[in-house]
């Protein structure tokens, strides 16, 4: 498969996702150019603007580097919204019980947030290579696990004095907050980590010895046995790693958005950033972009619904829609590489 | 009825699974279709199952072209296959299973009744009403035979139907097919067990390597069927000298099981630099003892020493430390990763401590050991574009230089004559190396000419050793067949 043939499967497959996506929005009677023209305005109009779609973009980076190890360990992750909650609910207990500089509060959230995304990611890992439970299961259980607890917290042990209310709870001291720029909510620290954590991770799979063990693992976990990898305690390690980066994106959302913890602190971007991993084909690098360009549409839903009256989950259908026809595009391609494989090969000798 | 097969085909990209496969089986004849994993017998059954479809030749059924495109119009000819796991719906009754698949205008009443009178016939004991997850494995079958009767089944292919069930479970079996050839229908029995072809069939077509290796009325002398499934390569003759190296590893009464294959009481003593040979019928034992050694099936009972050291609690990964190293027959599915280029599975062998790859070094070692070992691929390659020798080749090259053990299933199995050839010359340069190598072939040419002793085994038991110096070809068929001990 070269270059020029993957560009054309990739174009055809955004070209089958524009044409189905202006379908639906000739159905729901949406202006067209309106439409377009929201949607880069909607995301980079004004410097706010631009500040709120990257302001979504870090959990969606954050949460897509920590899928990019799991399934690189042959592992569906599911679990990583309950561990973007656990690293919230870690971060905020260090907001709230230690005083100190801004700059030692804000070490000490991400330190623990990471610790408390890592913690849930090896109940899920515990679970899948000591119990026989599926991720995908043990995922999606300690998900609504999580967010019972961040419910019981919110209206429990720190609710607002007299409110039992699931708002949220008291926002943090200000030693608690992440730095922005004036006007902009977007906090450049937080894009940093989350750049810093895509990063680490490409490093991480592509450059080092655990990297390529990890890839073994998730290809073919019988053959890295075969070449003495413990293949459980990478996959382990894998729960650990992605798990403690999704909690970083649970510190962000605390500390850099809501400044406080709220019952929805994972937003829905953990799922959100499995598609955006299945369209980046698993690579960091792709990831940056695709996580923009759902950011761009997560906005420009805001303004289509404000300025033109669509439903919000109109941006849902699209992004669904981009992912369903890569994936679609990509599984033929791969199925006709296959076959034409073996035809080669079926044609020279053994 | 009769079945004929003409010159069927299949290929799966570079493996030919079938090649130019024909047969007949006449009304009342119970034909055998014999062969090692591998051979190519469940590629046919599933040709004539429907389930894939052949890319040449023609299949007959009393002189009735059939094209037998999915598993639906296999069973509209005639054609009922009982899988080696019964397809039953463990939750469903008895009666349920049987209207399962039968047409429309049947209901409860007209299933009882046929299952009654079907049951009857062949003295099945089914009751209709229990669930069937309280039938035996034996019972699921009658239970299946009795439903692809009613089908209209005039032909029956049972594929390994004895893997799984009591012998006097067997015993009823058999007595059932009987039944069925002298109703006139035709059978195929598809087994690599030598002795129930010998005691079931009328005739049996051996199958090796996707191809026809012979088609004989029984019953005919074991040795003479041995030798066809076991074939004989071509493989060039380098008797060598004999080695006289210090003891390396000793097994004493060791006994093991997995599922499927065990091994009982096993004994066995290897010296430095020693190739042993392990002979005999899939499933009687080589591949067990291979993984037990390996660590990948525990030891039961018995001991298994090395260098005087007991080493049966040590895991795969600790018997890695100690030198050992095992080569699977399936080298994609075990052996290689598929996905991963030559160079990052050279990287991923390497017992290099350092965190971060230098993939240059990588690289250059990668392209210096395709050259040491001939692999036909560059640096980037990935195992699944790579021929079977190339990947053997690769496996060898992975190895580390001198390993103390080297535990091998099938070496040259599916190779061809160069690289097979090439493959040995290696192994051999190892082994006076001092590394000593255990492998099991059902290649008895392989097995005479390479080895230095030759364990035979048969039903889980060690039941000689021969020097292979002195072994033939004949003889070690009659020892692999059972027929008897020398």
């Amino acid at each position: 498969m070269n270059a020029l043939q993957q560009t054309k499967y990739f174009a055809g497959a955004i070209t089958i996702s524009l044409v189905v996506s202006i379908f639906f929005l000739w159905l729901v009677e949406a202006p067209l150019v309106d439409t377009a023209k929201l949607l880069v305005e909607g995301a980079f109009g004004t410097n706010q603007r631009i500040g709120d779609t990257f302001m979504i973009w870090v959990p969606l980076l954050l949460a897509s580097a920590s899928l990019v190890v799991t399934f690189s360990a042959g592992l569906w992750n599911i679990g990583v919204e309950g561990q973007i909650v656990a690293g919230a609910v870690a971060a905020s207990f260090v907001a709230r019980e230690v005083q100190g500089s801004t700059a030692v509060v804000l070490t000490l959230m991400v330190i623990g947030g990471f610790v408390g995304g890592a913690l849930w990611g090896l109940l899920v890992g515990v679970l899948r290579v000591r119990g026989g439970v599926n991720e995908i299961f043990g995922g999606i259980g300690l998900n609504f696990v999580a967010t019972g607890l961040i419910v019981y917290l919110v209206i429990g042990p720190w609710s607002r004095d007299g409110v039992a209310s699931t708002g949220g709870t008291e926002p943090f001291g200000p030693q608690a907050w992440f730095p922005t720029i004036d006007g902009l909510r977007v906090s450049p620290l937080a894009l940093i980590i989350a750049f810093v954590a895509l990063v680490s991770v490409m490093f991480l799979l592509s450059k080092t010895h655990f990297g390529l063990r990890l890839r073994a693992t998730g290809k073919n976990s019988l053959a890295a046995n075969r070449f003495g990898i413990a293949t459980s305690r990478y996959l382990l390690m894998a729960f650990i790693i992605g798990g403690g980066i999704a909690g970083l994106a649970g510190v962000t959302q605390a500390g850099a958005v809501y400044h406080r913890l709220v019952p929805s602190i994972s937003g829905g971007y953990g799922f959100l950033a499995i598609l955006i991993v299945l369209l980046a084909r698993f690579r960091g690098l792709w990831v940056i972009p695709i996580a923009l360009f759902f950011a761009t549409i997560a906005m420009a839903s805001f303004q289509w619904q404000l300025r033109l009256g669509l439903h919000s989950a109109l941006g849902g259908v699209i992004q669904g829609v981009l992912v369903l026809s890569i994936v679609l595009v990509m599984g033929y391609q791969e199925g006709r590489q296959h076959r034409e494989q073996s035809n080669i090969r079926g044609n020279t000798a053994l | 009825m009769s079945l004929e097969l003409r010159a069927i085909t299949k290929r799966f990209g570079s493996v030919v699974a079938n090649d130019t496969i024909s047969l007949s089986v006449g009304p009342g004849e119970i034909h055998g279709l014999l062969g090692e994993n591998g051979a190519g017998k469940s590629t046919l059954v599933k040709i004539l199952s429907g389930f894939i479809t052949r890319d040449h030749g023609e299949i007959e059924l009393d002189g009735t072209k059939l094209h037998l495109l999915s598993p639906n119009e296999a069973v509209a000819n005639g054609i009922g296959i009982l899988h080696q796991e019964p397809l039953v719906f463990l939750p469903f009754s008895v009666v349920d299973n049987f209207l399962i698949g039968s047409p429309k205008e049947y209901g409860h009443a007209e299933a009882y009744e046929a299952l009654s009178r079907i049951s009857e016939q062949f003295g099945f004991d089914l009751n209709p009403d229990v669930s069937a997850s309280n039938l035996s494995i034996g019972e699921r079958q009658q239970l299946e035979i009795a439903r692809l009767l009613w089908l209209g089944a005039r032909v029956l292919i049972l594929d390994e139907p004895t893997t799984a069930i009591s012998s006097t479970q067997r015993e009823k079996l058999f007595a059932t097919i009987r039944d069925l050839a002298g109703d006139g229908m035709s059978v195929i029995f598809v087994s690599h067990k030598l002795e129930e072809v010998q005691e079931l069939c009328d005739r049996v077509t051996i199958l090796r390597e996707g191809k026809i290796a012979a088609s004989v009325d029984l019953p005919s002398p074991v040795e003479y069927l041995v030798s066809k499934m076991f074939g004989t390569g071509v493989l060039p003759q380098t008797r060598r000298a004999k080695v006289n190296g210090s003891s390396l590893l000793e097994l004493v009464n060791a006994s093991a099981s997995e599922q499927p294959g065990q091994i009982i009481d096993a004994n066995l003593a290897v010296t430095r630099g020693q190739v042993i040979g392990l002979a005999g019928l899939e499933g009687a034992g080589q591949r067990t003892l291979l993984r037990a050694m390996a660590g990948f099936v525990p030891f039961t009972e018995g001991s298994f020493r090395v260098q005087s050291a007991e080493i049966s609690e040590l895991d795969y990964l600790d018997r890695l430390g100690l030198g050992f190293y095992y080569l699977p027959a399936d080298r994609q599915r075990e052996g290689l990763v598929n996905g991963l280029s030559i160079t990052e599975h050279v990287a991923l062998s390497v017992t290099d401590q350092s965190k971060v790859i230098d993939w240059n070094v990588a690289r250059s070692e990668a392209a210096r050991r395709i050259d040491k070992f001939s692999i036909k691929g560059t640096v980037e390659s990935t195992p699944e574009s790579l021929s079977g020798g190339n990947q053997q080749r690769l496996l060898l090259a992975l190895m580390p230089e001198a390993p103390l053990l080297l535990l091998m299933e099938h070496p040259t199995r599916g190779l061809d004559i160069e690289s097979a050839t090439w493959v040995w010359s290696y192994l051999l340069t190892l082994s006076e190396s001092g590394t000593s190598i255990i492998f099991s072939s059902s290649d008895l040419e392989e097995l005479t000419t390479y080895s230095d002793q030759i364990a035979i085994f048969f039903s889980g038991r060690i039941i000689d050793q021969v020097d292979a110096s002195e072994a033939t070809v004949e003889e070690l068929g009659l020892l692999i067949g059972g027929v008897r001990q020398r």
